[in-house]
């Protein structure tokens, strides 16, 4: 059964406006898919059922599980393997010189979603605790997802989790069994905070960073969208800082606020 | 074209790894034990060797300990691939010399992943 043309039009706008995500109508399948199994656990009869307790006064966790279901959380560590690559060889390198007064760097993983992409940032700077000793890192997580806030903080993963990406050595060095999932060592764990944000939100009280990694969560809006997102996040920037986009994300033709590190693909510094 | 030796008791499995690791563009070589892995390696040093641990006669572990000790035995990348999911295990093959380490079951994507991890693909 399709969904009903009023209800399409309500839940496209709704998320829309919630997160930014564009539902296409040729993308209805994904609604229906990822909806239903929410309409059965809360035993609802329909999607139209859903839709109209959305539309209730006091609907806000049920707009947010909504918000929640449709957007795709998945993450891996060490995702696309080179901005790790570019944080050792080229940012560090970089900021150790350019911060060397306040020997201080901060990290903002906006979308951090299940906390791989975070935490994988703490593992590459414990692994160059020489360098970096005497400084002070801060990494901060944020997602529109109290879920994947969730996850993140507790920092446990299944065993299929932690062979996406993560090099068995830093297993071994940051990882503790327990039962068939692994648990992430607290000395990883509390180099990260978590808070929720929403990046259609003003983020103006986080504070300026260093290093942003903004992936594959542009991939979701539309042009607009994305550029009102990377304005927002360069004000959030020092001019020297650097800026990372996923594999198939760019600022060309979005944004002419950045312009892209020669040699280095996702990475971009402000013009 | 690259050479990976799959060494695995059970027929399952070997032809599972085979499948997907011949998309990826290797040559497959199989063997049942450690021992008839150790023989193909002395006749012909694959570049890469998936490896389980609990097999007959020669188990996973003996084998990579005679291969790292034996000539060229430094050159293939090791991968072991095995239900010995606990960290203990796990910790006692690196040492060995695995280059990496792949916890039963795996699909697809995982398998990809660690031989991309050790730079066969
Ligand atoms: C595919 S994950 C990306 C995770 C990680 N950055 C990576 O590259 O692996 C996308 C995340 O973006 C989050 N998200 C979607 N819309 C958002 C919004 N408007 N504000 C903040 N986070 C959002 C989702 O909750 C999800 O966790």
């Amino acid at each position: 059964m399709s969904i009903d043309s009023r209800d399409f039009e309500y839940l496209r706008d709704f998320l829309m406006k919630s997160s930014g995500l564009v539902v296409k109508p040729e993308k209805e399948y994904l609604l229906k898919s990822r909806l239903e199994p929410l309409v059965r656990s809360k035993g609802m009869a329909s999607i139209s059922e859903l839709v109209s307790k959305m539309k209730a006064p006091s609907a806000r966790d049920l707009q947010n599980t909504v918000t929640d279901a449709m957007t795709t959380n998945e993450s891996l560590f060490f995702r696309d393997k080179s901005p790790f690559e570019h944080l050792d060889d080229i940012m560090l390198p970089y900021l150790l010189e350019a911060r060397k007064t306040r020997r201080k760097v901060r990290i903002w993983c906006a979308a951090s979603s299940t906390g791989q992409e975070p935490y994988s940032v703490a593992m590459s700077l414990k692994e160059q605790a020489v360098k970096v000793a005497g400084w002070n890192f801060e990494i901060i997580g944020t997602d529109i997802s109290k879920t994947v806030l969730a996850k993140a903080s507790a920092g446990e993963y299944t065993q299929f989790e932690v062979q996406r990406g993560l090099p068995i050595k830093l297993l071994l060095k940051y990882f503790t069994q327990k039962g068939e999932n692994w648990v992430l060592n607290e000395d990883i764990r509390k180099m990260v905070k978590y808070q929720e944000g929403n990046l259609l939100e003003s983020f103006s009280n986080i504070g300026k960073f260093d290093i942003v990694f903004c992936r594959n969560v542009l991939i979701y809006f539309d042009l607009d969208t994305k550029r009102q997102v990377l304005e927002k996040i360069a004000k959030q920037m020092d001019p020297d800082s650097y800026l990372l986009l996923g594999a198939a994300e760019t600022v060309m033709g979005v944004c002419d606020k950045f312009e892209s590190v020669k040699g280095a693909r996702g990475l971009y510094k402000m013009k | 074209m690259k050479r990976c030796l799959v060494v695995d008791d059970s027929s399952v499995i070997r032809k599972v790894a085979r499948r997907v690791l011949e998309e990826l563009d290797f040559e497959i070589i199989e063997a049942e034990d450690g021992q008839k892995a150790l023989d193909q390696c002395f006749e012909d040093m694959p570049e890469a060797i998936l490896l389980d641990w609990n097999m007959p006669v020669m188990d996973g572990l003996e084998f990579l300990m005679q291969l790292r000790s034996s000539k060229n035995g430094d050159k293939p990348k090791v991968i072991f691939c095995t239900t010995e999911n606990d960290i203990s295990h796990i910790a006692q093959a690196v040492q060995a010399g695995a280059d990496e380490y792949i916890m039963k079951p795996f699909d697809r994507e995982i398998l990809e992943n660690k031989f991309h991890e050790v730079g066969l693909i």
